[in-house]
């Protein structure tokens, strides 16, 4: 026995309920992210990212809030992504109770925030977001590009090399989101997964795709992920984490059941 | 009405670590987070916590006197070290150049290497990030009251303990080498996990500190 993979239910939060509905698990307010986090924690996730998109000012004391609630109460690993931008909103988090938060657009904007980050918080709390998107055409060697923006705008910024710079600024770990995948349900993008992992020397989480529990597996076992991330198949009652787990053992991967 | 104090010098999520340990707490036990010597001197036991690099973790230390504090308060009272709070426990650490450690329990902080294999070949990630199996060396260990051999616990480290008295060790893991995960010597338990962060095995453990009388 070693290392587990993790399997990771990413939340996302407006305003401090949950967007879109979670239908798991019996639960009584299945718009609350506590309550959410409470029932996958019992259900055996491995971890907890909370993906906050509360667009105003006011709404972000809402999320300081609910991550504190959450964190006295889940006692598994929380990652808060989503608005940060700056030191002071890393301390903040992490205050609040979260273990690590994920840093994106910011750190394409100005990549010494990681290193900042790092440094003053140790690596262990930086994990930075990537999205990326196929950029090659059909025939050529395949190359990924980062994109922000929810996906619409091109950085020029090749995926793979950014990853490695992020490591260099000592990310403690890499969110990877495929823009192709994301929502689609047709697999996580192997390739880009498969490229960053052997390329960095941390932990890689997939994201975006996930529609059953092969892509979980061909996640790990194709993609080399440490981690999957997923929404959707869990949220909406399609599978269970501990079903879930159980895909994944008795396909050769390593799982805490 | 007992006190436990969870050691604030500046540095470890001590939200996490004391919201975990009123979960599990009784009703006469009150948690406290302080970095006021009196205070931690005044509580029936403490928790030294501790996340980032150990050379900022040490200074901080001193510089709160936490050093004097803790060997004051381990010669009549029970401590628990968690992560890097176990790791300053031990003599000396090779992250940052070297550092000085509170040489309580004897041993050595040592890095895991940029190129760390398993017994495959296969590469392993630095950090040791995620959930590993325990081996409890000694399973009458106080820390192991009620969790299963191997039970998994949460690990986020890139430097890991090798201690020199074998009889200290409750417990152990493997990522890619043997080490010391678990650490009990007098009144001292350590743990390189975060117990705060284990899921219901956490929280045993965490109840079982708060129960313990050495």
């Amino acid at each position: 026995m070693g290392l587990a993979k993790r399997i990771i239910p990413c939340l996302d939060v407006d305003n401090g309920r949950v967007v879109k509905g979670v239908q798991f698990v019996d639960i009584r307010d299945a718009g609350d992210p506590v309550a959410v986090a409470r029932g996958y924690n019992e259900a055996g996730a491995d971890e907890i990212t909370f993906l906050d998109i509360t667009a105003s000012h006011e709404g972000r004391e809402t999320t300081v809030h609910t991550v504190e609630r959450m964190a006295s109460q889940v006692f598994i690993p929380l990652t808060v992504g989503g608005g940060i931008r700056t030191v002071e909103d890393i301390r903040t988090m992490l205050n609040a109770g979260a273990d690590k938060v994920s840093i994106n657009t910011a750190a394409v904007f100005n990549p010494e925030f990681v290193q900042d980050a790092a440094d003053r918080f140790g690596s262990q709390c930086i994990v930075v977001a990537i999205d990326a998107k196929k950029v090659s055409h059909f025939g050529e060697p395949d190359r990924w590009e980062i994109f922000t923006h929810g996906g619409r705008k091109p950085t020029g910024l090749d995926a793979v090399q950014w990853a490695l710079k992020m490591e260099n600024l000592r990310a403690g770990e890499i969110l990877l989101t495929s823009m192709d995948q994301d929502g689609v349900k047709n697999g996580y993008d192997l390739g880009v997964t498969r490229a960053i992992s052997e390329s960095v020397g941390i932990p890689v989480i997939a994201s975006g795709g996930a529609g059953n529990l092969d892509h979980l597996v061909a996640a790990v076992k194709e993609g080399k992920a440490d981690a999957v991330l997923a929404a959707s198949i869990f949220h909406f009652g399609h599978y269970s984490i501990p079903e879930a787990k159980q895909y994944m053992a008795t396909r050769g991967i390593e799982m805490r059941i | 009405m007992k006190t436990v104090a969870v050691i604030d010098y500046g540095m470890g999520n001590l939200h996490s670590v004391s919201k975990a340990l009123e979960h599990v707490a009784a009703a006469n036990t009150r948690i406290i987070v302080t970095s006021d010597p009196g205070q931690i001197l005044a509580a029936d036991k403490a928790v030294l916590p501790g996340v980032g690099a150990i050379r900022d973790c040490m200074a901080e230390i001193r510089r709160h006197g936490v050093d004097d504090v803790v060997r004051e308060l381990v010669a009549t009272r029970p401590l628990l070290g968690i992560c890097v709070g176990m790791q300053v426990l031990l003599d000396h650490s090779e992250e940052n150049g070297g550092v000085e450690c509170l040489g309580l329990l004897p041993g050595e902080v040592k890095f895991f290497g940029k190129d760390l294999r398993d017994s495959e070949g296969s590469r392993l990630k630095v950090p040791h990030m995620g959930w590993s199996p325990v081996n409890q060396v000694d399973p009458a260990h106080t820390l192991w009251q009620g969790v299963d051999g191997n039970a998994r616990f949460y690990f986020v480290h890139s430097y890991y303990a090798r201690v020199a008295n074998e009889a200290t060790v409750a417990g152990r893991s493997d990522y890619g080498l043997g080490f010391d995960v678990a650490l009990g010597q007098d009144n001292i338990v350590a743990v390189q996990f975060h117990p705060e962060k284990s899921a219901a095995n956490g929280l045993q453990l965490l109840e079982n500190f708060l129960t313990w009388k050495p």
